[in-house]
């Protein structure tokens, strides 16, 4: 086994920021009063927040501690399934980070922010390209409002039509988000369990739709790593009853290139540019959750939306149809700047990174398989799905081995997700892991297995080495202390 | 293509492996008709020295973010932020981290998102505050549908007076709710009309902006008494939170949610986002609220720890019946906000408050000895309504041509303020900056 990537180094203990600093410090310079004192009316004035007062190194180094005790995409491997932990650009840091962009304020004249402007309307016409569809929203901003506006879409359609649908079918192997956001439009969600072979059967879809059911989400590829091979019989269904098919778009990371989703019956669809097209993940966004739709939905995505305008672009609202505004302004401008770098880094290499990260994650079951149990042995997309069931003997949990992972600098896979498969490790290496990582990462688990079975112990009180030791989440969900 | 590590060599290895003969094979699942017959119709890939002259030129192309003085607020605005704030906020530690589901590996992230919880708390001068939200008006929209959830009542009470945008966003949530959206005017003041807020009883939820779209204070205190008599509650909105530094917070005036955008507090306009949903409220409605929270424990040794809690509010538990589909939320901006508000201190924001303030009163006082009047009488933060004399789109142009950026014309959300411009001034903002406009109105 080559050396371990997990090692000890200094980490500092660091108290919460209020147990630092004294008053009368100042960590931000002011600019100086050059204007005279006004008058304020006493009655609405505060005595000020209490928040406490620190100068610049103190902030700094606060702050550079904390990030220590923390793990990202560019100290190791995170395979976190269903997230596409892929490489994170600099450059694309650089580009959203121009005055241009970043200064430009959002009610700006069209006329004076045109690169803005041609940036988004460029932008949704490479995704429609990518996934097939015909028109685009850059509005949401992240996968789940994304979801939300291909719901309202749905919900603004049917009542366009006076046919009011009051159900949705969302099958098992659904992400959690998909429920909530049928739920926050008024459907009621039809659960539609997948077949033995980890994907949707038509024959199930058949018998649960029905008039009154607006349609379904489908997550394709699902969450259990596989292509849903139906797709285009079950939207058949779907289309004889006059429903809408919508496709959560947030793996398509395995498809870029390959597959036409608008040929395979979709006619709403979410993309994550915050996974899918690189975008940091900044410990939980933020992100952006375009939305796609067929031609005879766009009147009814959200406004404004970019048309163009003579020689440029504007934002227009003439749109009567329209679910109106989902965010205050255009969207996360600033992730989107970041997408249409990597897009335009990358070109047709899209097509190659859905290719090597198919290859990687069957590379990685592959490797894995005997090491953990693999409930569906087929070849997979994007990502695989194992459990604990071989360890089980031993006492040992999908938990244990997250943890013990750590302590030889992995970050674990998704754990007990998604529900179908009991006890899950979901993994997805993505395609910028080489093959040399993928090989570490799969000698830290077998050392794991192996201590498993040889010294349990070591895993139940996993981890060891990070700066805290297992945490009492009951505990805090308990008697929930959220402010200090 | 530099992010992609594979060699030909890799391939053939690892293809050898899984027993596939070709890449092509894991696709053989997908049918030949879902098959895209040609590449995609995508601009050849750049390397990394074009893309910054691509960037450059269409950045260089908003002219409107780097070549005019700008007066320009409603909703998002422009102050100084430290150099500390990007630099620590862009450790890649932290910017390249996924959600903090694996606490033990995150404690970076999640100690210092429980510290933007306490400080936004403390700011706003409530018991709690969640991780983050999407923008302020998605954080609006979700307290009016947490207060529908909570009052079990079916109106909402929604002031003209909360920033145009943010009212269609609200809209567009409550929309498939059925519920009823009753709209107060606004009063000569410029405050809203809480007669009709109390004559029209039984709402859910008034949603209240202060300081409001026209810049000037609400009377909190007032509508949070009407609406606890009838049962229900206040939240307040705000778009500037720098306000707080000054005048009282929307907690201390009784407001049960407060709820905005933190974009102020250290975050770039970027053209309208990312910023930060600020939202807070008080601690008996923690488990109805929406949006994830960051808790303090002990791990197995007893030392002090910090995890997500409360999930099972959340949708990968409770699925349909979570209290909001929220999941990736604008937590690298919390981050942001956070380094600010410690960069700027209690004190710091004391007077960054008062300067703001002081500033915009010079500004009024100035444009109304050139002949612009003040249509609204209520103490304002930061912007305030201008009326002129004239068209206010001509007059809007006029300076435009002069390099200014005076401000947004109010007649497209506003017809009977169709003369009047809204104006922002900040600490950005210098006396010669403010005395310019000044001249060229008078001119
Ligand atoms: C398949 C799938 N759909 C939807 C989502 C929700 O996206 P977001 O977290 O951006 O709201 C996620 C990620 O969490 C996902 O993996």
């Amino acid at each position: 086994m080559s050396e371990r990537v997990g090692t000890q180094g200094l980490l500092f203990n660091e108290p919460l920021l209020w147990e630092r600093g004294s008053r009368g410090r100042s960590g931000m310079s002011l600019p100086r009063a050059d204007v005279e004192p006004a008058p304020v009316d006493e009655d609405l004035v505060g005595n000020g927040p209490d928040i406490p007062d620190l100068s610049e190194p103190e902030v700094v180094r606060h702050y550079t501690r904390l990030s220590q005790w923390n793990f990202g995409i560019d100290s190791n491997m995170y395979p976190l399934g269903s997230c596409t932990m892929k490489y994170n650009p600099k450059t694309n840091e650089k580009q959203a980070a121009r005055p241009g962009f970043a200064g430009a304020h959002p009610l700006l004249p069209s006329e004076l922010s045109q690169g803005a402007l041609q940036l988004m309307a460029e932008l949704e016409q490479y995704l429609a390209e990518i996934t097939g569809l015909d028109a685009a929203t850059l509005q949401p901003a992240a996968g789940a409002q994304g979801e939300l506006t291909g719901m309202l879409i749905m919900h603004a359609w049917f009542k366009h039509h006076d046919d009011r649908r009051s159900k949705i079918i969302v099958p098992d192997t659904a992400h959690g988000t998909n429920p909530a956001s049928a739920a926050l439009c008024g459907y009621r969600a039809v659960p539609a369990a997948s077949g033995p072979d980890g994907i949707l059967e038509t024959a199930v879809i058949d018998r649960l739709m029905d008039d009154e059911t607006a349609g379904i989400m489908i997550t394709n590829p699902n969450t259990l790593g596989f292509f849903e091979e139906n797709i285009k019989a079950i939207a058949q269904i779907v289309h004889r009853h006059d429903g809408l098919v919508y496709c959560d778009g947030a793996n398509m990371n395995a498809l870029m290139g390959i597959v036409d989703l608008a040929a395979a019956g979709v006619d709403i669809l979410h993309l994550n540019l915050h996974k899918t097209f690189s975008t940091p993940h900044g410990g939980g966004g933020p992100g952006s959750g375009p939305v796609l739709v067929r031609k005879k939905l766009e009147p009814f995505l959200p406004v404004p939306r970019v048309v163009p305008d003579g020689k440029g672009w504007r934002l227009s609202d003439d749109f009567p149809l329209s679910i109106g505004k989902i965010h205050a302004f255009q969207g996360n401008f600033g992730v989107m700047v970041k997408a249409y770098s990597y897009i335009r880094s990358m070109g047709a290499d899209l097509k190659r990174a859905s290719q090597l990260a198919v290859l990687n994650a069957n590379y990685l079951k592959e490797r894995l398989k005997g090491v953990l149990h693999l409930p569906y042995d087929r070849p997979c997309m994007h990502e695989c799905v194992f459990t604990d069931a071989l360890q089980q003997p031993y006492g040992i949990t999908t938990l244990d081995m997250a943890k013990r992972l750590m302590d030889y600098g992995f970050h674990p896979p998704t754990v007990y997700f998604p529900l179908v498969v009991k006890d899950a490790l979901m993994m997805e290496p993505t395609e910028t892991e080489s093959r040399d990582d993928i090989d570490r990462f799969v000698e830290a688990l077998e050392a794991v297995a192996k201590e498993a079975v040889e010294s349990p112990e070591l895993l139940r009180e996993a981890p060891h080495v990070c700066k805290t030791e297992r945490l009492d989440e009951t505990e805090a969900a308990r008697n929930p202390r959220l402010t200090g | 293509m530099r992010y992609l590590p594979h060699t030909d060599d890799d391939i053939s290895t690892m293809l050898r492996v899984t027993g596939a003969d070709s890449i092509n094979d894991f696709f053989a699942v997908v049918p030949e008709e879902l098959r895209r017959p040609s590449g995609m119709a995508l601009p050849d890939a750049l390397t990394e020295w074009e893309l910054n002259d691509l960037m450059a030129a269409l950045s260089n192309a908003d002219t409107g973010a780097t070549d005019f003085l700008s007066f320009v607020g409603a909703g998002s605005y422009d102050h100084h932020i430290p150099e500390t704030v990007p630099f620590l906020a862009g450790r890649s530690e932290f910017a390249t981290s996924y959600t903090p589901y694996q606490p033990e590996l995150s404690q970076g992230t999640l100690q210092a998102m429980y510290e933007y919880q306490t400080l936004l708390a403390r700011l706003t001068g409530m018991e709690i505050a969640n991780a983050s939200m999407y923008d302020g008006a998605s954080a609006l929209a979700e307290a009016i549908l947490m207060a529908l959830r909570i009052t079990k009542k079916n109106t909402v009470a929604l002031s003209t007076a909360v920033h145009p945008f943010y009212r269609q966003v609200v809209r567009t949530y409550v929309e498939p709710t059925g519920c009823s959206v009753l709209e107060l005017p606004v009063l000569e003041s410029g405050r809203t009309d809480l007669l009709t807020l109390a004559s029209s009883a039984d709402s859910a939820v008034a949603a209240l902006q202060s300081p409001n779209f026209f810049g000037c204070m609400e009377d909190l205190p007032t509508a949070a008494r009407i609406m606890h008599d009838q049962g229900g509650l206040l939240a307040a909105s705000f778009t500037e939170p720098v306000a707080f530094g000054l005048y009282r917070p929307p907690g201390d005036d009784g407001a049960d949610v407060a709820c905005g955008e933190g974009q102020s507090l250290g975050i770039p306009r970027s053209f309208g986002g990312p910023g930060v949903g600020i939202f807070c409220t008080r601690s008996r409605y923690v488990r109805s609220m929406p949006g994830r929270l960051v808790g303090k424990t002990r791990d197995q040794s007893g030392k002090r720890g910090f995890v997500l809690t409360l999930a099972t509010r959340e949708q990968h538990i409770r699925r349909e019946r979570a209290t909001s589909n929220i999941c990736t939320n604008s937590s690298l901006c919390a981050l942001s906000s956070a380094v600010y508000l410690a960069s700027l201190g209690g004190s710091g924001l004391r007077r960054l408050a008062r300067l703001n303030y002081d500033k915009t009163e010079y500004l009024k006082r100035n444009l109304s000895e050139a002949g612009w009047t003040m249509p609204f009488t209520s103490p304002t933060f930061n912007e305030f309504v201008a009326r002129i004399p004239g068209d206010a789109e001509e007059a809007h142009r006029g300076l435009r041509e002069k390099g200014i950026l005076a401000g947004v014309p109010l007649g497209r959300w506003y017809p009977d303020l169709r003369d009047c411009l809204l104006l922002c001034v900040t600490e950005t903002a210098t006396r010669e900056d403010m005395d310019r406009l000044v001249s060229e109105v008078r001119s």
